[in-house]
């Protein structure tokens, strides 16, 4: 079985993200960029899939400007076996790249889609069942165990509610959720090997899809912003506050 | 005119209070409002989304064996549906998020997710980057609005209606997708997201057991409780009590942070919380930058004390 990673290159979940001063977007010049963390999981948790003999192949694939291709290389010192990089200029929204990935499902057949369950740039949360309903497939998001065997993958979520487990039959998409798994750190030598992988780049109109922009974004604005309060010395004291406001 | 579908959510029995909240922003964007009920046994849930104030009519939609969680189940279903209605509209939980892109690309529309402010009817307010940005979105108007609902943006719709009730059918899970339990630790506790106080612990509990006093004081306080995330990884409380960009987004009118740091994961989650508490040893901890009250010290002294006070 062949395993699909979607890596998607946004800025580092350390960065504090800004407003650009225009409102015209955030501050990314000079930004540290990595690979989306829920992403990294998703990875993770292919490769020790592959370890345990479930599959045969992890191809990781990336849409987005020519430079994710760094990203792409992490994920093969990580362990992917190739790589795949869909170019996009401009940005892509989750329709777009669902049906991206759907072109590239189609091609190469596999029997897992793994995916993050959000972005932390858009924080869209939506490509994977995106993906999973244009496939005709199931789906199983937010996961926080996955286990497969004959076929089937049963898959333990994490909802609202709690932790639900549902079965799901194979080719299916799964997206992840932070507590699956620790991805490995990457060594030296894997960064070297990584060099040596089949990295394969195609625009994204070869794929025939054409990147509509359904949604269009204006005004960027920083959030309102929270003041710092009264500091109090003690337990009396903060009963004393909590009083004056009415909280207890 | 504005024709509107909301997607109920509940768990079998009784309607979330998600959906009277989704209902409060589609009544910002205005026009007709239906609820769309799936459920295995439709009765309770469709009179109770029936009596919320601004409802045009609830439609019934039968499944079997928890379909009705299933978004496999629901997706096809509320395309067959859609006809007619300008906005599909679910709250933004993990049911919501789960269901509603699966329903959009069904379509061939985008979606918006977490709406948290309504500027027209096809233009919206949503956070990114854990929130560090607001943005306005539009979506072509000659199409459907998918979108998913900020629930801590909006107060919930009142009830007091009666809605008619009509069958819309049923629906049937796919056979590749099968549902196999829920596990929900949820006690007698009030529920987190929609909780008036909210008592939160984080990694500094350093055990289940410790985590004991964060569940006295909230019991004191008649409060829900929560966790960040490195108190849920570490194994204190089940991760259905994350707070925070992953776990639960809420806004209670009072939430006490206790030995919480205050990263910014955390913090998109209590943006709109009224008042914060926070309690930490350290002066420096980012939480007291938006902490209304803050107390410096140790959490081991302080809780027991303040739940002795309170009691
Ligand atoms: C993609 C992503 C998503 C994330 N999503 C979330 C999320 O949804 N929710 C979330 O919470 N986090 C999330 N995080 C994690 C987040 O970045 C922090 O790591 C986490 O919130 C830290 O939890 P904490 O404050 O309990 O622990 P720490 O940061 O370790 O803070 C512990 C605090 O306790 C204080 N302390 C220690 N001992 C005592 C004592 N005896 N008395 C009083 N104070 C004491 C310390 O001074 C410190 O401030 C996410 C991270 C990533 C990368």
């Amino acid at each position: 079985m062949k395993i699909l990673v979607g890596l998607k290159r946004v800025i580092d979940y350390n960065v504090r993200v800004q407003v650009k001063p225009d409102g015209s977007g955030v501050v990314t010049d000079g930004v540290k960029m990595s690979i989306n963390p829920f992403d990294e999981i998703a990875l993770e948790e292919a490769l020790r899939l592959r370890e345990a003999g479930v599959a045969e192949e992890v191809v990781v694939v990336s849409i987005g400007p020519g430079a994710a291709q760094q990203q792409l290389r992490t994920g093969l010192a990580m362990g992917a076996d190739r790589a795949i990089l869909v170019e996009a200029d401009e940005e892509v929204q989750p329709l777009t790249a669902a049906r991206v990935l759907l072109s590239l499902v189609e091609k190469e057949q596999p029997g897992l889609v793994m995916l993050g369950k959000q972005a932390i740039d858009d924080d869209c949360s939506q490509t994977g069942q995106m993906l999973a309903a244009l496939w005709d497939r199931p789906q199983a998001t937010f996961a926080s165990e996955v286990v497969v065997a004959d076929g089937v993958a049963t898959v333990t979520r994490e909802v609202d509610a709690g932790l639900e487990t549902i079965e799901v039959d194979l080719p299916a998409l799964i997206t992840v959720d932070l507590r699956l798994n620790e991805p490995r750190f990457v060594k030296l030598p894997d960064i070297m090997k990584a060099k040596k992988k089949p990295l394969d780049e195609m625009p994204l109109a070869e794929l025939g899809v054409t990147a509509g922009n359904f949604v269009s974004t204006s005004a960027y604005a920083p959030p309102a912003q929270r003041e710092r309060g009264i500091m109090v010395e003690d337990v009396d004291g903060l009963m004393a506050a909590l009083k004056d406001k009415g909280l207890v | 005119m504005s024709k509107i579908l909301i997607i109920a959510e509940h768990d079998g029995q009784a309607l979330n209070p998600s959906t009277a909240k989704t209902l409060t922003c589609a009544a910002a964007i205005g026009g007709d409002i239906d609820i769309a009920v799936f459920a295995d046994s439709v009765d309770a849930v469709a009179a109770e989304a029936a009596a919320l104030d601004g409802v045009s009519k609830v439609l019934t939609v039968e499944t079997s064996g928890n379909g009705f969680r299933l978004a496999a189940a629901l997706a096809p279903k509320i395309v067959a549906m859609a006809e007619g209605y300008s906005h599909i509209l679910a709250p933004s939980t993990t049911f919501g998020k789960d269901l509603l892109p699966r329903v959009a690309a069904l379509l061939g529309v985008a979606q918006i997710s977490d709406v948290m402010a309504v500027l027209g009817s096809h233009e919206f307010q949503r956070p990114i980057y854990a929130g560090n940005a607001i943005v306005n979105v539009t979506v072509p108007a000659d199409q459907v609005m998918a979108g998913t609902v900020r629930t801590a943006s909006f107060a919930a719709a009142g009830a007091g209606s009666s809605a008619s009730i009509e069958s819309a059918g049923s629906a049937e899970a796919p056979s590749h997708t099968r549902y196999v339990k829920l596990e929900a630790s949820g006690g007698e506790r009030p529920d987190l997201q929609s909780a008036p106080r909210v008592v939160s612990g984080g990694r500094a509990l350093g055990s289940e057991e410790n985590f004991d006093i964060i569940y006295q004081l909230a019991d004191a306080m008649g409060a829900g409780v929560g966790a960040s995330r490195a108190a849920v990884d570490a194994g204190y409380v089940p991760n259905d009590m994350q707070v925070g960009q992953t776990g639960k987004i809420i806004a209670p009118d009072l939430y006490v942070a206790i030995g919480i740091s205050g990263a910014i994961q955390h913090l998109t989650g209590i943006k709109d919380a009224g008042t914060i508490v926070a309690i930490n040893k350290d002066a420096e901890a980012p939480i007291f930058e938006v902490a209304d009250i803050g107390l410096v010290g140790d959490l081991f002294n302080i809780v027991p004390e303040l739940t002795q006070k309170l009691a």
